[in-house]
């Protein structure tokens, strides 16, 4: 199976190089502080508020069952602290970071990612002036809410399918990354619509300078998902079942 | 094939995919630009401006990339801890 993957791999990798390298501007995921007008911030905020007391109830009800799902509960933080740390370098010449909240996801739920998310964002927003207060609401909703949702939504689908654990891991965690910037481009096109064209010429711009940046990136979000994931599979077979995340 | 040898594949994959870009881009900045969008919304909203900043920056690019590092670290000691106890574990 590896080796069909391989001989997949080389020319998918050749042709995804070709059509970016085109020089194209950059983008980093978040939305900066202060960027979002207030009663868009606030809206935001509105929004993804009930997420979180789901996020909380979500992890008091899945540690209350079996406590010894909370070192597996910090994996998933860990990993998601992991990615989005590390700037990576794109094609497009330009840096951008992987979430990695697809892992947790998938294992939790995307109610627990919720959380955990949001709690990556408020370091990074206090700590590192990446992303910001006044826009966690907007940041968490896309990264905490969005991808965590697509990610669960995927792999579920595809495991209902039939399909092989590691494509359904893969496609989970790449897919649910991309989403969240999709998300962000929505935000920030909402708020800020062209003159001209409105909110649909400003999200094909916001679109245009972020998605194909975050391409390879949600390729290797992808791939070190599965890494981890077949760890999992090694050698913690048993809570994997009494998450039902395997059959 | 044994998880090992399946992961080494990925994790050589991703490497493939983070380097690339440093053959295919020569001289490109690899500039993090968040500001970007920041331009995207002064051309959209040239009125636009942010009305709350940051309550703390990092006095320096050196800090900010300590404690980016510092993030990396706090995760990865954690994701090395798990996956040595979690095989211990198994192999009694």
């Amino acid at each position: 199976m590896y080796r069909r993957l391989f001989q997949l791999a080389i020319p998918a990798m050749y042709v995804i190089v070709v059509s970016l390298s085109l020089p194209r501007p950059a983008y980093a995921m978040h939305i900066m502080e202060g960027f979002l007008p207030l009663e868009w911030a606030g809206l935001w905020f509105l929004m993804v508020i009930p997420f979180w007391v789901a996020g909380l109830l979500a992890v008091k009800a899945k540690v209350e069952g079996n406590p010894s799902l909370k070192l597996l509960l910090g994996l998933a933080g860990a990993f998601a602290f992991v990615l989005s740390a590390l700037k990576l370098p794109s094609v497009t010449g330009s840096c951008s970071h992987p979430t990695g909240v697809g892992l947790g996801a998938i294992l939790f739920g995307p109610a627990v990612m919720s959380l955990l998310g949001a709690i990556v964002l408020l370091f990074q927003a206090l700590l590192l002036a990446h992303g910001g207060l006044t826009t966690l609401g907007a940041n968490a909703f896309s990264m905490a809410v969005v991808g965590p949702l697509v990610s669960y939504g995927i792999y579920r689908f595809l495991r209902k399918g039939k399909a092989p654990l590691w494509l359904a891991t893969f496609l989970a965690a790449a897919l649910g990354n991309l989403s969240t910037y999709v998300t962000t481009a929505f935000q920030l096109a909402l708020a800020f619509p062209a003159e001209q064209g409105g909110i649909s010429a400003s999200l094909v711009k916001f679109m245009a300078v972020f998605a194909v940046t975050q391409v390879p990136l949600a390729v290797i979000e992808g791939l070190l998902t599965v890494a981890v994931f077949n760890f999992l599979v090694a050698y913690n077979k048993e809570e994997l079942k009494d998450l039902a995340v395997l059959s | 094939m044994s998880t090992t040898y399946k992961n080494l594949i990925l994790l050589l994959f991703a490497l493939a995919l983070i380097l690339t870009p440093f053959i295919v881009q020569q001289g490109a900045d690899f500039a993090g630009a968040d500001e970007k969008a920041q331009e995207i919304i002064g051309e959209v909203r040239p009125d636009y401006e942010p009305w709350f900043s940051s309550l703390w920056e990092p006095p320096s690019g050196e800090v900010e990339s300590l404690l980016f590092a510092v993030q990396a670290a706090l995760g990865g000691v954690f994701l090395g801890y798990y996956f040595g106890y979690q095989k211990g574990k198994v192999a009694g």
